[in-house]
């Protein structure tokens, strides 16, 4: 889509009417740092401009009518016909519009299995799994092959899939990176996963999206992506300096409440584990839960299957 | 009031037959009540948490009595209205009389059932499951009980006032929810109890 | 001590006893006000007892006028708190409440009543009907919406306000994490409105199929009627959906039930879907009949029939039917997969088709006419450019993939205010200029009207615009505060300034109507715009029962073609009319509901169920009294009719 140039006149027109409007900062949705960002943010710029073009239509006629059709302009006897419609401009009214939103469906289907898979690009590195899980209003971060647990904050490497799975310890929350793509629900009774991956190294914004009480507005954390090697580096100091998590302590950040970041080796998911439906699973009773060993045999079980 | 003879007495007045319509279309709206619950019943009928499944708890023969009991109502209902539309005062009066004595072995049926799962462990508190049961059987018992009183009101109007336009419009729109009542139940059966059974 | 303790309100302010003193000395200053002008009498038998669906409307603008008022300042409230950052004029807790209450306030309670009132007010007169089918029920509809929104109101003073939200997800809304009963007013309110709004669809429905004038079949309805039959389909199909929905929340909240709780088999999910089945078609409840009105409005000013006559009822069915299908789009987000997403997608953007065609029809309507810019005129106009704005959002919004980015932030806040405000609020209030003259035999005062309608659309572009670029820079909604390093403050302001501007002109309007009240002139015919449908063919102020003789018609525009063909409207004679009696049952059923729902929300379970045993007292009493009416002699008729026609 990019490729044909008026397409791309338009979108750096409105870019530039964008960028101008919000102050010269580049709105975060349209900088994207991922593939699954870009891929939506080149979506809303097509659509926009697809759309200024029909909302152009609309005024144009609009104000034509308003101009031409006026009572001070016209005769003191002139008497408006009555018309009843015309098959002809019913099709092209209907006509087009079908055009238009079926090219969209068209675009919107593609995109949604875009978004739904592994980022483009990256599809034969091995995804990084992170457990996002949500409790008021905190979040925290597993990773179960690293053996570690942040909260509050994301260290994710560049240049590698990376596979979140969402779920929450309380109110639905969403889980949103606007850089590197847009959202998904974490909810208590089901994970969700959300595909993400980051081209460059950076700092980005990371928050929960749905609204889920008192402490929602600074329900936040930041997300650093760096090298492979440095996230390896990272990973290794961690487990050199930080705690292990226990069940008492995970008690305790789980209370409603703001924290700052910290950092933890072992994951919750051991003695807490996620909820048991997935995606387009079928829900299985809890009770099989309880029986299963829910840590490491089915998590890497998991991972190959996506 | 203008009356048409070439009507039905409960269809003879212009009031009349907008009470008819406009009971059909709140039945219409009675319909999209219980497809909600259903829908949530059949979302949530998996979901029993840590209480007894469906197959567990469901036990046919008091089922098959409510089933039984209901749809007979339904049929002396039918015999009512017609017992009205030949002018047949005492006649109707029995029937519907009947009727309401059907309904309130159902309601005594259910009771009973309620009870029992109650003892066995499947309260309205105990999971997603049952709290959707017994709402759902619970909307249509008090959907039921309802209509007992209505129909008992009915019965002493007719007895006081024998059949006007008034009457018969209402007995006729009375013998319409109770039908309507028989249909759910019959997806209630065969949807709750025999699904969930198998 | 303990038993009142539950009454006070969890987190109070000053902002909380100040409404408290407000609300106590209206009350107390309305209450003396009747008794010192004695018109308790008056109030009784004119207004608290009518059936008249005339009154009944006017008691619903009343209403909506009112919770637009209480709307509006929880609208500035939360725009001045945004402002700018890190502002401290109201904390997380009271954001959150004025956000849910500002919600549920202008959805159900103002912009609801707001179409009922013109369901109620033109639709039997634009049919040539006396009344509506029931109007015992009609009536009985009002007072249950009436007693629910005030029992809305009150959980402001008395025991706190719902703050989930007005969509009040689970399990945000459950016992858990809201443990005030303002969760529980939310069930119990709107569950009472609701069922009045369950009947009046009932009643319009049958109103609509079953007494229209002679010669009238369906399509020679006017287009306002038609879009009215179609939104109360849909509250028909709708409506009982939130019912269970409310019951259910109920049982989860007070009953320990496990719908929607986090264990025990409990779904989450299952709110989300259900609420939005309900809450998707309910949008379109507002938006059709608005549609009509500016059918309505456009064909009379552009003196002109409305263009593409079937093609509007076409669009309007099949936009109803669809509203039925694209729940979804409200949580593209949950993670149902690609393909439940692409369904939905597509089903929500085949809704622009329709509601394209509807656009193109009003702009071919103005084609070849002779177009005259009155206040209504001009609402409509502008009217057609905002909601272009709005209606090619939401096609931006339904592309699933893209709305992972906008779902929950400003945009989606931009998008439905786009569509709503001038959609749904500006064509409130191009009906309210257009039909005052018939209510009350004055026009508003056309220069302010004109003058409103361009602040608000001025106002509305500043407020909303601002909104779209924000959200796409990351500012989730309902956020009570924000860090000045986020970069909205600029955008936020710049909503704050069109808020207020569209305060002045909200003000404008209360003004207007003073001012029109006691300067307009009284001497206007009974047509004042040159209109087209039969509620401009009666007197004004209209009789009692509306229509002396009920009308012929001929075309779809009955009384155009009567002015223009020269076609007898009204021919035969006077013959006695029949008319309902005025009955205090709703009434008093609807305070009993009141007092009902209050106990409930408190768990007072002794006065439930004394209450619930008067409710069903009434319904019984209803069920054996004998009332036929009365009638109106010829004579009487007679002179109403010369008096009126002297006038």
């Amino acid at each position: 889509m990019h490729k044909k140039g008026f397409k791309v006149a338009f979108f750096s027109v409105f870019f530039t009417i964008i960028t101008v409007l919000s102050g010269c900062e580049p709105l975060l949705v349209l900088d994207p740092k991922g593939p699954q960002a870009e891929r939506q943010a080149s979506d809303i710029l097509m659509s926009i401009g697809l759309m200024a073009v029909i909302v152009i239509v609309v005024f144009s006629m609009l104000v034509f009518m308003l101009v031409k059709y006026r009572a001070s302009k016209q005769r003191a006897d002139y008497e408006p016909p009555h018309i009843e419609g015309n098959v002809w401009v019913e099709v092209v009214m209907v006509g087009i519009p079908v055009l238009i939103v079926a090219f969209l469906s068209y675009v919107s289907v593609q995109s949604n299995y875009i978004v739904e898979a592994k980022p483009k690009g990256y599809e034969d590195t091995k995804p990084l799994v992170v457990y996002a899980s949500s409790s008021n209003w905190k979040w925290h971060f597993s990773y179960p092959e690293e053996g570690i647990e942040t909260v509050n904050y994301l260290y994710i490497p560049t240049d590698r899939a990376l596979e979140f799975r969402l779920y929450s310890h309380g109110p639905i929350t969403s889980f949103w990176i606007p850089q590197l793509g847009g959202q998904k629900y974490a909810m208590a009774d089901m994970v969700t996963t959300l595909h993400l991956a980051a081209d460059v190294p950076g700092e980005f914004m990371g928050r929960n999206a749905n609204f889920s009480g008192k402490g929602f507005a600074e329900n936040t954390f930041n997300v650093t992506a760096m090298s492979q090697d440095d996230f390896d580096d990272w990973v290794k100091e961690v487990n050199e300096t930080a705690k292990p998590i226990t069940e008492e302590k995970f008690e305790e950040l789980l209370v409603p409440g703001h924290l700052g970041q910290q950092t933890y080796t072992g994951t919750h998911l051991e003695f807490s584990p996620p909820p048991a439906g997935h995606n387009h699973n079928e829900e299985e009773s809890s009770e099989t839960t309880k029986t299963e060993s829910h840590t490491d045999s089915q998590t890497k079980h998991e991972s190959t299957s996506h | 009031m203008k009356i048409d003879n070439s009507l039905p007495l409960e269809y003879s007045t212009e009031e009349n037959s907008l009470k008819i319509l406009g009971f059909w279309i709140f039945l219409g709206a009675e319909i999209m009540l219980f497809a909600t619950l259903f829908a949530t019943y059949f979302t949530l009928e998996n979901r029993t948490g840590s209480g007894p499944t469906g197959a567990e708890i469901f036990v046919i023969t008091p089922v098959l009595l409510e089933t039984f009991l209901l749809l007979t109502s339904s049929f002396t209902v039918g015999l009512g209205i017609h017992a009205m539309r030949i002018g047949k005062q005492k006649a109707m009066i029995s029937f519907f009389s009947i009727t309401l004595l059907l309904g309130l072995a159902f309601l005594g049926v259910e009771i009973f059932e309620f009870v029992t799962y109650v003892h066995e462990g499947a309260g309205i508190q105990t999971s997603a499951f049952t709290a959707a049961l017994l709402t759902t059987l619970g909307t249509h018992g008090v959907h039921v009980t309802l209509g007992l009183f209505w129909g008992l009101f009915i019965i002493l109007q007719v007895k006081k006032r024998g059949f006007t336009p008034q009457t018969t419009n209402k007995a006729f729109i009375f013998s319409l929810y109770w039908h309507f009542l028989d249909v759910v139940w019959i997806f209630i059966f065969s949807f709750i109890y025999l699904k969930g059974m198998m | 001590m303990d038993f009142f303790d539950r009454f006070a309100v969890p987190h109070p302010s000053i902002a909380i006893y100040a409404s408290m003193a407000a609300i106590g000395l209206t009350i107390i200053a309305v209450i003396a006000g009747i008794t010192y002008f004695k018109k308790w009498g008056y109030l009784w038998r004119e207004w608290l007892t009518t059936v008249d669906h005339k009154r009944i409307g006017i008691m619903y603008l009343l209403s909506a006028l009112l919770m637009l008022f209480r709307g509006g300042v929880d609208a500035i409230m939360m725009r001045a708190q945004l402002a700018v950052p890190e502002n401290t004029l109201l904390d997380a807790q009271h954001y959150n409440e004025i956000f849910t209450t500002h919600g549920i306030v202008m959805i159900l309670f103002m912009a609801m009543p707001f179409i009922m009132f013109f369901m109620n007010f033109v639709v039997p007169l634009q049919i040539g009907a006396r009344d509506v089918a029931f109007p015992r029920l009609n009536a009985l509809s009002f007072w249950l919406f009436f007693m629910g929104a005030m029992l809305f109101n009150i959980s402001f003073v008395v025991g706190g306000s719902p703050d989930a939200g007005w969509t009040s997800y689970f399990p945000l809304a459950g016992n858990e994490f809201s443990t005030s009963v303002g969760t529980n007013y939310y069930m119990i309110a709107i569950q009472i409105a609701g069922i009045g709004t369950l009947m009046t669809g009932i009643n319009f429905i049958t109103t609509i199929l079953k007494m229209r004038a002679p010669g009238m079949t369906l399509m020679k309805m006017p287009m306002f009627t038609w879009s009215a039959l179609i939104a109360n389909v849909i509250i028909v199909f709708a409506f009982p959906v939130l019912a269970v929905l409310l019951a259910m929340g109920t049982l989860d909240r007070q009953f320990g039930t496990n719908f929607f709780t986090m264990d025990n088999g409990g779904m989450d999910m299952l709110w989300a879907n259900i609420f939005w089945v309900w809450g998707h078609p309910e949008v379109y409840i507002l938006i059709l009949p608005a549609f009509g009105i500016y059918s309505e409005v456009i064909s009379t000013f552009a003196r002109r029939n409305l263009y593409g006559y079937k093609s509007m009822v076409g669009s309007m069915a099949i936009i109803s039917l669809l509203s039925f299908f694209v729940w979804a789009h409200h949580f593209f987000t949950m993670g149902q997969g690609a393909l439940t997403n692409s369904i939905f997608s597509i089903t929500t953007m085949a809704i622009a088709v329709p509601t394209g065609v509807k656009i193109f029809n009003w702009l071919l309507t103005l084609r070849k006419g002779k177009i005259v810019f009155t206040t209504p005129m001009l609402y409509s106009m502008l009217f057609i450019p905002l909601f272009t704005l709005g209606g090619v959002t939401g096609v931006m919004l339904a592309m699933s993939a893209a709305d992972y980015q906008y779902h929950n932030t400003m945009f989606l806040v931009a998008h439905f205010h786009n569509v709503i405000i001038p959609g749904v609020v500006f064509a409130m209030l191009a009906g309210l200029h257009y039909y005052w003259p018939k209510m009350f035999g004055f026009l508003l005062n056309e220069r302010l009207g004109k003058w409103t309608a361009w602040l608000l659309s001025i106002g509305f572009i500043l407020s909303f615009m601002p909104m779209y670029i924000s959200g796409l820079d990351g500012q989730a909604r309902r956020m009570y505060t924000y860090s000045e390093a986020a970069g909205f403050s600029l955008m936020n302001m710049i909503s704050f300034v069109g808020a207020a501007i569209m305060a002045i002109g909200f003000v404008l309007i209360v003004y207007n109507i003073y001012y029109s009240t006691r300067y307009e002139s009284r001497d206007i015919s009974n047509d004042p715009w040159d209109a087209r449908t039969l509620e401009w063919a009666t007197h004004t102020p209209v009789p009692e029962y509306n229509f002396a003789i009920l009308p012929d018609v001929r075309t779809n525009e009955a009384y155009w073609d009567a002015k223009k063909n020269g076609h007898v409207l009204f021919k035969g004679e006077f013959k006695k009319i029949h008319m309902p009696n005025n009955s205090g049952i709703p009434f008093i059923m609807s305070c009993i509901f009141f007092v009902w729902g209050f106990s409930f929300i408190f768990s007072l379970w002794i006065p439930v169920i004394v209450t619930t045993l008067g409710i069903f007292g009434c319904m019984a009493l209803r069920s054996f009294e004998q009332d036929h009416g009365r009638y109106i002699s010829v004579k009487e008729i007679e002179e109403t009719e010369t008096n009126l026609r002297g006038a």
